[in-house]
């Protein structure tokens, strides 16, 4: 099956009339990924025997014309507990850990009678932006693999990117779905906080991090989404109730809407071809009937330094059950209790993780606590009250996703001021809660660059509308990397 | 120099809810090792806590019982430490904003004055599981891990080791009477660490306070500070300075010894709890909750007194735990003489269940059959003496009174008709008795009473013989 060429609907069309079974497919996708992923190196795990095992019983089954999902691939990021499946966070820590229980959307994934392929590449604990923390392997940009495809979801973005899966599962805290579509050239939705439950996420900054779908496609993403939305018990924070229908406005177009491009979005630091992207697209939109004028989030400039304070002490505290105690890998020389958790995690952990785990720590001291956590959490509200001035007229904010497209393999790893500045355009959605979907929006020498469509809470149909109405009226989505494919 | 001292307690409430504070174990008391744990109890990842909603109305209703205010905005804090015992290594618990403060209890002293004991505040907070040592091996046993908690911090008001047994007896009571809790020190459902300070008379700043750990019982408690109170007073007379420190109390010596010195304060990185959004307290929410609110024990001690005419000291006795009111009014709502049912309550059955080491509901009494014990005994079917034996009955073997008394013929005899011939007969055998009566001894009445009732195997009711007896002596 070529997942370039033939989108959601067309699989499902063929599922149905029985042109093809759910076995074939998972066969064919494992068959063709085996050979792709020996260049990208995208999965940690992959789930073969079980993957086919489960199609077949789908097909058994039978598959439901009304469940555009049934019988369909996808890859699931690994720090997304999946039972019986390795799942690692790309750390040493977790190598051999197996969970026994399947996160919320891992439920609604097999309900959906979808065929998990395996488990993808990552930052460890999601921490990077370029996937090359992960203390397994380094992903490589399908569109050129000296470069990195993102991060810290890059293995499920080069994993759809290369056309391997048409889905893949992610998680965003700063950007981790966002970024890593940009750069792979696909269509990545970092959901409202609250809206897909966190259960069965390996947490690392709670009060960020959300699950979100990958996709060739807007209208392919829309579907998925809906499918893992909803209120769970088991998660305090996850919210039911609001439009989960993402599919209904997609046709709409976009006559009429206000969109706000952000000028502190296009300033400094931007790189000029990402620029006129952006630019472009806003005069897409103009041409497409919307409203495009510049507004202001002055508050972002401090995005950065309160996000890096603010999901560095969330996951200092989230990771401190990583002990060596009762699960993954425990140091084996260890002489007594204060050993057992000094060397499992020193061990264990990789470097940004450490960084990351002192920052946070440190932030959170006593006599450091109002300097700097609480300080965060203040500039925090007031970037919630920029997007909400903004949103009191606008139905969109548009911007670029990253300063820049995809950069080298190893260029930015021996600077991590560097590298978090990157992520100064994605995380301020995160701080405010906000859903963000990031969709192609042109290249520069060949390399994808992304656009994001910002809403307020729960407006994820107004995303995938403008998103889908910019689709239909551009082909960057339809250019595909010359490596992968698989027919 | 004379001194005076300062006590406030911190106590640790377990509340007997079905599930634990944020997991749906269940939460019991006395299971095999970590039986009552899962993913969220083990700090697996990816797992996240959920706020149990009872537990949460539990420390609400203990709050209210305890006079405190609630307050309106709640949010958990994560308190961050290594233990094996605290799997996620962090502790939830309210660190900024206590579910309830300003509170306090009344304590009634020896001098029958009483005297009012602020709460600074509730917080509610989770447990922590429990190791244990054996050998060369550390075993980590989770059950009790996220067993909901309320710690109630007192205010420095306490100013006698006195004082403190009375407020921990009196918050112990009223706890229990509040039913969110069973409040039993040796189930751990109970636990007090009391902090404890010296000033010279006159002095306005506290002394330098040391900190009393791991007291086992409310005895040790008063003894632990009163020898805490004179190893302070003989440090400052002899011109040392008093140590901030933790200490245990040995109850082999009865002596307070070291355990840790305190250096500054241990940082916690306290930080509000990201998977648990803040929770509103309504007006009616709380309204609601204080309607569920079980009849206090001093409420109930005025009611025994007025409406069922106890004396001051029975209604104490009985109000002292919560399954001893509750038996009593059951007792009396089957019918029974609250006069006759309170002495039995304080004095065969609980002479029975301090030699048995057992609690009223490990045994086989029930109110029903107390109740128609007392009334056998109110209605001469049964003497008194006769109803010591079916009391050991109906305790031990749950039998009811009325067919085992029948069936054992053990109904007193009160029929004229039956006693007189005995009583003829031993007067007939005791002419020395019959003298003695007539010279104006008495205790040939006595005498003669004892050999009916010999007679008849303590069957005769003595108020009927008395009056035969009589009757017949006179005709002699």
């Amino acid at each position: 099956m070529n997942f370039f060429d033939n989108d959601l609907t067309t699989i499902h069309n063929q599922l149905v009339n029985h042109e093809l079974t759910s076995y074939e497919l998972t066969k064919q996708t494992i068959d063709a990924l085996k050979v792709t992923d020996q260049t990208i190196d995208a999965f940690l795990t992959l789930d073969e025997d079980n993957a086919l095992v489960t199609a077949k019983a789908i097909d058994e089954k039978g598959i439901d014309p009304a469940n555009l999902l049934a019988g369909i691939p996808i890859a699931i990021k690994d720090n997304i507990m999946t039972k019986d499946l390795r799942t690692t966070a790309a750390s040493k820590i977790l190598e051999n850990f197996t969970p026994i229980y399947d996160a919320t959307v891992m439920e609604k994934v097999h309900a959906n009678d979808m065929v998990v392929i395996g488990k993808t590449n990552m930052d460890e604990f999601a921490m990077g932006g370029s996937t090359e923390n992960s203390a397994f392997k380094i992903t490589k940009n399908p569109w050129d693999t000296t470069k990195v495809p993102g991060g810290s979801s890059g293995g499920s973005a080069a994993a759809v990117s290369a056309g391997m899966v048409p889905f893949a599962l992610g998680s965003d805290t700063g950007g981790s779905i966002r970024q890593p579509a940009s750069f792979t050239g696909v269509v990545g939705m970092k959901p409202t906080y609250g809206r897909i439950s966190r259960w069965g996420l390996i947490a690392f900054g709670s009060s960020l991090d959300q699950i979100g779908p990958f996709s060739r496609g807007v209208k392919d993403n829309a579907a998925l989404l809906a499918a893992l939305v909803g209120e769970d018990k088991r998660d305090g924070t996850s919210v039911g109730g609001h439009d989960a229908d993402f599919t209904a406005k997609l046709d709409a177009g976009v006559k009429g809407l206000r969109i706000g491009l952000p000028k502190e979005y296009l300033g400094e630091g931007v790189q000029q071809a990402v620029k006129d992207a952006i630019l472009a697209a806003a005069d897409k939109y103009r041409e497409l009937g919307a409203t495009v004028d510049e507004v202001s989030l002055p508050h972002s400039k401090y995005g950065v330094a309160a996000y890096y304070i603010i999901s560095s002490s969330e996951a200092s505290s989230n990771l401190q059950r990583f002990d060596g105690i009762r699960y993954g890998v425990r140091a084996q020389d260890a002489k007594n209790l204060n050993d057992v958790y000094i060397d499992s995690r020193t061990q264990g952990f990789g470097p940004e993780v450490k960084r990351r785990i002192m920052l946070g720590m440190y932030s959170l001291s006593a006599g450091y606590y109002d300097a700097y956590f609480k300080k965060a959490a203040q500039v925090r509200t007031l970037m919630r009250q920029d997007f909400a001035n903004i949103f009191a007229d606008h139905d969109l904010i548009l911007g670029p996703v990253a300063p820049t497209p995809a950069y080298g393999i190893g260029a930015d790893v021996s600077d991590p001021l560097t590298m978090y500045a990157g992520d100064v355009l994605s995380v301020p959605v995160n701080m405010a809660g906000l859903p963000g979907l990031s969709l192609p929006a042109g290249f520069a020498d060949g390399l994808p660059i992304g656009m994001q469509l910002i809403g307020p809470a729960f407006a994820e149909a107004t995303l995938y509308q403008a998103g889908y109405a910019f689709e239909q009226a551009t082909d960057f989505h339809k250019q595909v990397p010359t490596l992968g494919g698989n027919d | 120099m004379n001194f005076e001292t300062t006590i406030g307690l911190e106590v640790h409430v377990e509340l007997k809810t079905k599930s634990k504070m944020f997991s749906p174990s269940a939460n019991e008391f006395g299971d095999t090792p970590n039986m009552n744990t899962n993913v969220i109890d083990w700090g697996y990842p990816g797992v996240l806590p959920s706020v149990n909603k009872g537990a949460l109305e539990y420390g609400m209703r203990a709050a209210l019982a305890l006079n405190a205010t609630i307050a309106k905005e709640n949010h958990f804090d994560r308190k961050n430490y290594f233990y094996p015992d605290n799997p996620k290594a962090y502790q939830i618990t309210q660190f900024e904003q206590p579910i309830g403060h300003d509170g306090w209890v009344e304590v009634e002293l020896a001098d029958g004055k009483t005297k009012k004991i602020g709460i600074e505040e509730l917080h509610l907070e989770e447990d922590a599981g429990k190791n244990t040592h054996r050998g060369q091996s550390s075993y980590v046993d989770l059950n009790r891990q996220g067993t909901p908690l309320i710690e109630i911090v007192s205010k420095p008001d306490m100013t006698t080791p006195e004082e403190a047994y009375k407020y921990l007896e009196t918050l112990r009571q009223v706890i229990q009477f509040s039913g969110v809790s069973d409040v039993k020190m040796e189930e751990g459902s109970l636990r007090v660490d009391a902090n404890i300070s010296i000033r010279p008379v006159g002095q306005t700043e506290y002394g330098t306070k040391t900190e009393l750990k791991n007291i086992n019982s409310f005895n040790y408690l008063r003894k632990g500070l009163e020898y805490e109170e004179k190893r302070q007073a003989q440090i400052l007379l002899s011109g040392g300075t008093i140590r901030q420190e933790t200490r245990g109390y040995n109850e082999n010596t009865g002596e307070t010894v070291l355990q840790r010195v305190k250096e500054g304060s241990d940082d916690y990185r306290y930080f509000p709890e990201p998977d648990i959004p803040p929770i509103r307290i309504s007006d009616d929410w709380i309204e609601t909750v204080r309607q569920s609110i079980p009849e206090m024990p001093a409420a109930r001690r005025q009611r025994y007194i007025s409406d069922m005419g106890l004396s001051t000291a029975d209604a104490t006795v009985l109000t002292q735990s919560l399954e001893m009111a509750d038996f009593f009014e059951a007792t009396v709502a089957a019918d029974a003489d609250a006069k006759l049912a309170a002495n039995w309550l304080q004095g065969e059955v609980s002479a029975y269940l301090n030699s048995e080491k057992l609690d009223l509901a490990d045994t086989k009494l029930t109110p029903a059959n107390l109740a128609t014990m007392i009334k056998l005994i109110t209605d001469g079917t049964i003497s008194s003496k006769i109803a010591k034996k079916v009391f050991k009955e109906i305790i031990t073997n749950g039998t009811e009174p009325k067919q085992w008394v029948e069936a054992k013929g053990l109904v007193q005899l009160s029929d004229p008709a039956k006693l007189l011939p005995i009583i003829t007969e031993i007067l007939d055998n005791n002419q020395q008795s019959i003298d003695d009566f007539k010279n104006g001894k008495d205790r040939a009445i006595g005498f003669l009473v004892g050999q009916i009732m010999k007679q008849t195997r303590g069957q005769a009711n003595p108020k009927v013989v008395n009056q035969l007896l009589i009757q017949e002596l006179k005709q002699r």
